[in-house]
């Protein structure tokens, strides 16, 4: 309600503005998806959200940077026993930038990995995994679990001697969980022995099996967080998770102007 | 909480399911050990399946019998109904009538039980493609590792060859073959398999390798070099073995694998490896714990190899 008196647009300004929103709001009407995002990045979130609750945005950047790159990198390697090693020479030593692309790719999997576990950290300290966030919990165990597969499958990929022996090995601990280990890890080396299946299968599985699952549970995990709302700290002074109570009304001499509480009214309307 | 005649929300939970995933899991056993097995698993499949099935189709199922007093009703007013106009057309259905005529969820039931049938006749070949090439037609080894001569009495050769000529240098492998001489007039060699029994790195003989004296023999081109081994060591963690392949350090819980040998025209040939417990004494005179070839890591004797029940095929 507040009376600032509107500068008038100039028709022309006017007509450029429409000209520019136009197609964005032929995107909201049809779909509400300018909405969504809208509510997306200005929803409310505690007053005491720091830099701690950035964590996890980090490990979605951390994802977004390891598929873009990925993705790179899939244009000029060979997934064959007697192509791969020579190809990752290539992207590294004779391609333009290929050295950059795939550096970002290989240290940004420890980032990724290391992000996810500052971000879970902080998600333990501030005891954000508690009711009514336990399932997001669960989907962020199961996002781990896949991030530390994507490590896993991606580690053989230069087929180099230690990508080959710490496979060898990575495979034969799977072998020996009881009961179904054996299975699992002939099934992961694609038969009695590492053979010419063992790369293509941690290629496939490495770059379209578990990236496709982990931005499915990406989105769940946002979905939820989005729901449910953030946690403020243990020590924060408001309650976690209620609407902030109405400013304490100032008195200094003016008792007659007090507006009935509402929402926020911090901001001089 | 519970105010009075409200219902539960939800059905109590069936336990027909569980016998359904008693018998699938007796089929699966089966296809491993033995077809009796999977015939009795597939009894139990289908008996519980259709129990199951029974159970939760009985919501949309018993309901369907109210139907008809409501279509009788109808046709009871006399002949066809009279052609009225608005409202009336429709003779207003009471609240029971309503609830007794549950054909959207007949519907759903349709769907989602049609899309299952769908997706299943879809996915189980395409899992079935994605596990089972790497448990059926695994080739058997057979490798001629060359002429006896090769093979000093007494002293090992580190014999390395190409599993699979074809597909290359990823199937490369090592043995280490000693000639024991004769027992009761028969040769007897001890062929130790290069793959740890911690978890699969590639054991290295402790002692003089003769390089210069490396040999190439045959058609698939075997590596044959003479070495003076006093054991055997592993690069990963650390592992030793004896010249028996028992363990002598580390972390390995059993003896090193074996292969099985054969003699035809004079020439060695590889046969089949097979896992070992242990080894007592030495040589030709030397008594064996043979078990199936197992995995790296897995016991095959003890208490412990309770826990790996059933082997591996191919
Ligand atoms: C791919 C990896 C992951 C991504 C992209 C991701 C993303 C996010 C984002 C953007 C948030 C919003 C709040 C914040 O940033 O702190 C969040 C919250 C949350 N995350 Fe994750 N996360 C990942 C992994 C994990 C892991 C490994 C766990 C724990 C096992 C976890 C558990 C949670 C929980 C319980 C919340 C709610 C916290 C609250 O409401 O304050 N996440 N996640
Ligand atoms: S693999 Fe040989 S000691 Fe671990």
């Amino acid at each position: 309600m507040a009376v600032t008196p509107a500068r008038r647009k100039s028709p022309r300004r006017a007509q450029i503005e429409a000209a520019a929103l136009y197609p964005l709001d032929w995107l909201e009407e049809r779909s509400g998806l300018v909405g969504a995002i809208k509510y997306f990045l200005f929803r409310r979130v505690p007053r005491d959200t720091s830099w701690a609750q950035t964590l996890g945005s980090a490990s979605l950047t951390a994802f977004l940077v390891q598929a873009i790159t990925g993705v790179i990198l899939a244009f000029y390697y060979k997934p064959d026993p007697d192509k791969a090693y020579e190809s990752i020479q290539i992207i590294t030593n004779d391609l333009t930038l290929g050295w950059l692309v795939r550096g970002m790719h290989r240290w940004g999997a420890s980032v990724f990995i290391i992000l996810m576990f500052l971000h879970m950290a902080r998600v333990f300290l501030y005891g954000a995994y508690k009711y009514p966030r336990e399932l997001n919990w669960i989907v962020g165990v199961l996002l781990l679990t896949l991030g530390m597969a994507e490590g896993f499958t991606g580690y053989l990929l230069p087929w180099d001697q230690t990508a080959y022996w710490a496979t060898v090995v990575g495979i034969n601990i799977n072998g020996t969980a009881p009961f179904l280990g054996p299975f699992i890890a002939q099934f992961l080396q694609g038969g009695a022995a590492i053979g010419s299946d063992t790369l293509s299968k941690f290629y496939s599985i490495h770059m379209l099996v578990l990236p496709g699952a982990i931005a499915g549970l990406i989105g769940l995990h946002l979905y939820l967080v989005i729901r449910l709302g953030v946690t403020s700290p243990p020590w924060s002074p408001t309650e976690a998770g209620r609407e902030r109570a109405p400013e304490p009304p100032s008195t200094n001499g003016r008792e007659g102007l007090i507006r009935p509480s509402g929402r926020g009214g911090s901001n001089g309307e | 909480m519970s105010s009075q005649g409200e219902k539960p929300h939800v059905p109590p939970p069936s336990l027909w399911p569980i016998g359904f995933a008693v018998g699938i899991a007796c089929i699966l056993i089966g296809l491993v050990v033995s077809w009796p097995v999977a015939a009795v698993g597939a009894a139990i499949a289908i008996a519980f399946g259709f129990l199951w099935i029974r159970d939760v189709t009985g919501s949309v199922r018993e309901p369907v019998q109210a139907v008809e007093p409501e279509t009788r009703r109808v046709a009871d007013t006399g002949g066809a109904p009279k052609a009225l106009e608005g409202r009336e057309a429709m003779p207003p259905m009471s609240e029971e009538e309503i609830a007794a005529y549950p054909r959207s969820t007949f519907l759903s039931a349709a769907t989602l039980g049609l899309g299952g049938v769908i997706g299943g006749i879809i996915t189980v070949p395409v899992l079935g493609f994605a596990v089972l090439p790497s448990f059926t037609n695994q080739k058997d080894q057979s490798v001629e590792l060359g002429p006896l001569e090769n093979f000093a009495e007494g002293q090992f050769v580190i014999a390395t060859y190409l599993e699979d000529f074809e597909i290359g240098e990823v199937t490369r492998r090592t043995v280490f073959v000693r000639n024991n001489g004769l027992l009761e007039d028969q040769p007897s060699f001890t062929i130790l398999f290069s793959r740890c029994v911690h978890l699969g790195c590639p054991v290295q003989p402790n002692g003089l390798v003769y390089d210069e004296q490396k040999k190439t023999v045959g058609e698939k081109r075997v590596d044959l070099t003479p070495s003076l081994v006093t054991g055997f060591g592993c690069p990963c963690h650390g592992g030793q073995y004896d010249t028996e392949g028992n363990r002598t350090a580390g972390p390995p819980v059993r003896a090193l694998d074996r292969a099985e040998f054969s003699i035809r025209d004079g020439k060695l040939w590889l046969g089949q490896f097979y896992s070992v417990g242990n080894v007592e004494s030495t040589g030709a005179r030397a008594r064996i714990k043979k078990y199936d070839h197992a995995t790296p890591g897995v016991h095959v004797d003890g208490p412990e190899a309770w826990l790996y029940p059933v082997e591996v095929p191919g």
